[in-house]
């Protein structure tokens, strides 16, 4: 790597101060990075009076308010409503993007790149450009106050997680398909005994990405459930509880905290293949 | 291609066809159908109870004196000129740090990386929280040491500011993609400029810099489409800052709080579509943001070769 160091004292003194400095702007930053979110779960453990001071450091902790948050909000109602939002459109997204990204990616066809021009364009473009029409069209059916027009799109793809699974299903060598086919598998079989196990990491990290986005979408659950208490969404609720319900800071500080909780604990478990999955929506170098 | 029967090709096209009809079907019925709706509603007039009537280009002419829209506009390339290259330095900055390090660098890249976690309700609830002007946290700091803290999300001039300390603050996923190209400069060439004598901050300008600037334009291009539909974050600060209803009935009416300082484009959008019903413009809107997003893709997709990638 480096030149051998000179036994210079200057230049050895120089580096030491150079490799205090670095690691001092960085445990600086890290501060800053994890205040809010320590800051949030002090805040949660206060008492509702105390929250509204411009305190710390509870002067008593109550863990209880997590058990109460449950109680006098509709927290479980909305927590429900994520998981099944993020849980079923995860589950169809990857069922319907998965063949697609393989024919994107290793099928020969007439108008294969067009197609993925397309994709690109639609995972690019903002979604309120289609909202109106899409909103009225959700109308038509009487599905607006329902978690419906969230899921059912998951049943034809997602433009990004086809981008992201085609991305990685290039990275496998098209040999292995060859040699599936020549061994008489057709392609359907090929996808699932030969490219489906070798592709478990791409299909994680598209279904954690597609899981993240549902857990945290604001802009759909407000669209289509917000005429519908029953239907919100964790985000939907966590934006509404103070203003809409009067509830103390300290329970939305608590469901904000358990809002963000699962997936800080999911990102631990499954850590290179979100990294991976990150590098990959990026240019090849 | 050389000719095969015709049966043969039937069955390797319907084979093909298999696997992308689900995703067809999606792009027809989810993005061309209502975006050719979008268009022909822009030149119609209606709201959620009538039928669309013909007016031509009028909704884009009130476009032209709209003082809202102005101002929406006006926030939004705020946010494209502040926001993206501020996003764009830090991360590169973080990463460049995180290469420097010899100790703890994977669990500083973790640290750095968690806020990005944390879902933009949540994240903007906390930050509007740490920033209140009386009580918050941030500006008790500041007061202990002689600063005298703006009214943050309270005030017109340092709303979008607050906004973009949020955005800051949820930067890792931009710095994984720069981390992974500061990562790949083949280390042959720092030895290289080293042996020509070149410090630190040369060796980054002219081997790290010309190196990653694919990756540059990149995150410029989806930074400025982010920004674009910058929705969420400015919806939930200004509702919670101005401590009224977010959803009462469906829509805000605290938008854009305080003095629509942060309305951006979308949200006016939203508003006129969904608080005013006014379905005709909102899609005139709508086909404003269009033509624009299209434009910056296009940048992007002329680099196309780097984006696809190898031929299969």
């Amino acid at each position: 790597m480096t030149l051998v160091a000179s036994p210079d004292r200057r230049i050895h003194r120089q580096r030491r101060l150079a490799w205090i400095g670095k690691h001092s702007i960085a445990i600086a930053l890290g501060i800053m990075f994890v205040t809010p979110v320590v800051y949030l779960v002090l805040l949660s453990l206060m008492t509702s009076d105390q929250a509204l001071t411009s305190d710390y450091w509870p002067n008593s902790w109550h863990p209880e308010n997590y058990v109460r948050v449950f109680e006098v909000t509709p927290l479980p109602r909305y927590l429900l409503n994520t998981v099944i939002y993020a849980v079923s459109s995860t589950v169809l997204v990857l069922l319907s993007s998965v063949p697609a990204a393989y024919a994107l990616a290793k099928l020969k066809f007439r108008g294969r790149n067009p197609l993925f021009l397309l994709v690109i364009c639609v995972m690019m473009l903002p979604p309120q450009v289609v909202t109106v029409p899409l909103y009225l069209m959700w109308a038509r059916y009487g599905l607006t106050g329902s978690l419906a027009p969230l899921i059912i799109p998951a049943l034809f793809g997602d433009a990004f997680c086809i981008f992201l699974l085609r991305q990685f299903l290039l990275t496998i060598p098209s040999e292995y398909l060859d040699a599936a086919r020549v061994d008489g598998c057709g392609e359907w079989r090929t996808l699932l005994r030969v490219v489906l196990p070798m592709a478990r990491p791409g299909i994680a990290a598209a279904g954690l990405f597609q899981f993240f986005y549902c857990w945290n979408d604001y802009y759909g659950p407000l669209l289509y459930t917000s005429e519908n208490e029953s239907s919100w969404t964790l985000s939907l609720g966590l934006a509404s509880f103070h203003s809409v319900h009067h509830v103390d800071w300290n329970l939305v500080t608590a469901a904000t905290v358990l809002a963000m909780a699962p997936l800080i604990v999911i990102f631990f478990f499954a850590q290179r293949a979100f990294v991976q999955g990150i590098t990959l929506t990026g240019f090849k170098g | 291609m050389t000719a095969r029967p015709l049966g043969v090709r039937v069955r390797k096209g319907a084979t093909t066809l298999s696997f992308l009809a689900p995703a067809l079907i999606g792009i027809a019925v989810f993005f061309l159908y209502p975006l050719g709706s979008a268009v022909y509603f822009s030149f119609t007039k209606f709201d959620l109870l009538s039928v669309p009537e013909w007016v031509g280009l009028d909704n884009y002419r009130r476009m032209a004196d709209d003082p809202f829209l102005l101002q929406s506009i006006r926030n939004t390339l705020w946010m494209v000129v502040v926001f993206v290259p501020v996003r764009i330095i830090g991360a590169i900055g973080l990463s460049m740090l995180l290469t420097q390090l010899k100790r703890g660098a994977g669990f500083f890249r973790t640290l750095f990386y968690l806020p990005a976690l944390v879902p933009p309700v949540a994240a903007t609830i906390a930050f509007v929280y740490l920033l209140k002007p009386g009580t918050g946290p941030v500006n008790h700091f500041l007061e202990k040491v002689g600063i005298d803290g703006p009214l943050w999300f309270n005030s017109p001039t340092w709303a979008k500011p607050s906004l973009v300390l949020l955005g800051l603050w949820a930067i890792g996923d931009l710095m994984v993609i720069f981390l992974a190209a500061v990562l790949g400069v083949p280390s042959s060439l720092y030895e290289a400029a080293e042996l020509d004598g070149a410090n630190a901050w040369q060796r980054f300008r002219s081997i790290t810099l010309p190196t990653i600037q694919p990756v540059i334009l990149f995150a410029a291009v989806t930074g400025v489409i982010y920004t674009l539909q910058y929705f969420d974050q400015a919806a939930v600060a200004g509702s919670i800052a101005s401590g009224q209803a977010t959803v009462g009935g469906g829509i805000s009416s605290n938008f854009g709080f305080p003095e629509g300082s942060t309305f951006t484009y979308p949200l006016w959008l939203y508003t006129v579509g969904f608080r005013y019903s006014a379905l005709g413009y909102a899609n005139a809107l709508a086909i404003g943001l269009f033509v624009v997003a299209l434009g910056v893709t296009l940048i992007l997709l002329r680099r196309a070769k780097a984006f696809t990638g190898e031929e299969a």
